[in-house]
């Protein structure tokens, strides 16, 4: 008897990092964004992506993967993590770095690490350094 | 800020007009476990005697939203109607095998997590709806987490007033001040639910910022 191969993402042998610059993002809309990281992540890959997504953009991302949770085979979802500026600049500092996110359209001060939940265990963070968790 | 004004304004002319409730939509956001049920049946208890859902040591027990109408509070002579809703933990990942621990069957903490995801689905459709929000947190937890910077960020962008909670103040491992540094532009107030510790400063901060409304 054929044994019938199950669809999803089987056990988890390797990963790879994958660095998006956010000029690959910009002129995307909200969901094709969306679409473009849960692709990457579906392919077992921590994405490192510049800049960081609108907070509508980050909680649609949250309930996309709970929608693909329940469809994606061994698919649990993912780990997220933001590193931008501590808030701590002065008014000029802060001004110049708005004007910059305005002209590119985008924060490109912000680091966003997205991975799935199966290769990343946690991303831990306090407002000094940034932690990176791997199961085993 | 003028259109604002102007549909304030003719909101309540309308809902004077064709008597239309005056209730408060208040929403209880955060990531499972924090306690937001046991803080929304406090307050329910106190107000209607009634409680709101279930509560549990297994995450996720709350797994499709939950109201309470017409729940009047009063603070300081001052009464305001609200309308109670108690919304699932919002979390980027979910594996049933973590309610295995709890001793649950296979089947049962499958079911759960399948639950759980539709869960969070409802609950953020849910955020544009809400009139404020108060964000309990664990505060025994890390509140770096970015599931709560994420919804915080997103009350913000709908222009939602925001009161954040530090739950669980009764246990040793508790810091609220880590939460009052992790978010200092907001409003955060210690309490403990299950004690029913501080609350009073809880209902004079939600009076202080449902005139932000």
């Amino acid at each position: 008897m054929v044994k019938k191969k199950k669809r999803g993402l089987g056990k988890i042998k390797g990963f790879s990092i994958q660095f998006l610059p956010y000029s690959e993002i910009r002129n995307l809309n909200g969901d094709e964004r969306i679409r473009k990281i849960l692709n990457i992540v579906l392919g077992n890959n921590i994405l490192f992506l510049q800049g960081r997504l609108k907070p509508e953009e980050e909680v649609r991302l949250i309930g996309d993967t709970m929608a693909m949770v329940e469809h994606v085979k061994n698919f649990k979802g993912i780990e997220l993590a933001v590193i931008s500026g501590n808030g701590d600049e002065g008014f000029m500092d802060r001004f110049r770095k708005g004007l910059v996110n305005f002209l590119v359209k985008g924060d490109l001060g912000a680091i966003t690490i997205i991975g799935p939940a199966t290769i990343v265990k946690e991303i831990k963070r306090n407002p000094k350094k940034i932690e990176l968790f791997l199961n085993k | 800020m003028a259109i604002k004004i102007f549909k304030n304004f003719f909101r309540g002319i309308f809902s004077k007009i064709f008597g239309g409730n005056n209730e408060i939509k208040m929403g209880f956001y955060g990531p499972p476990n924090a306690g937001k049920t046991s803080l929304a049946n406090r307050v329910c208890k106190d107000w209607t005697g009634e409680e709101i859902g279930t509560v549990s040591k297994v995450p996720h027990e709350t797994r499709n939203v939950q109201f309470k109408e017409k729940v009047e509070i009063e603070y300081k002579g001052r009464k305001l109607m609200f309308k109670m809703v108690d919304t699932p933990g919002i979390a980027t990942k979910i594996d049933y095998e973590d309610f295995l621990k709890y001793k649950m069957k296979k089947k049962d903490a499958k079911e759960r997590a399948k639950r759980a995801t539709q869960g969070i689905v409802e609950s953020i459709k849910w955020l544009d709806d809400m009139d404020l929000v108060i964000v309990v947190l664990d505060a025994t937890e890390n509140p770096y987490n970015q599931v709560n910077i994420t919804i915080i960020g997103n009350l913000v962008a709908r222009k939602i007033p925001v009161l954040i909670v530090a739950n669980k103040i009764d246990l040793k491992k508790a810091n609220a001040k880590k939460i009052e540094s992790a978010f200092p532009e907001y409003d955060v107030v210690g309490i403990s639910a299950k004690n029913g510790t501080n609350l009073e400063e809880f209902y004079e901060s939600l009076f202080k910022i449902s005139k932000k409304i």
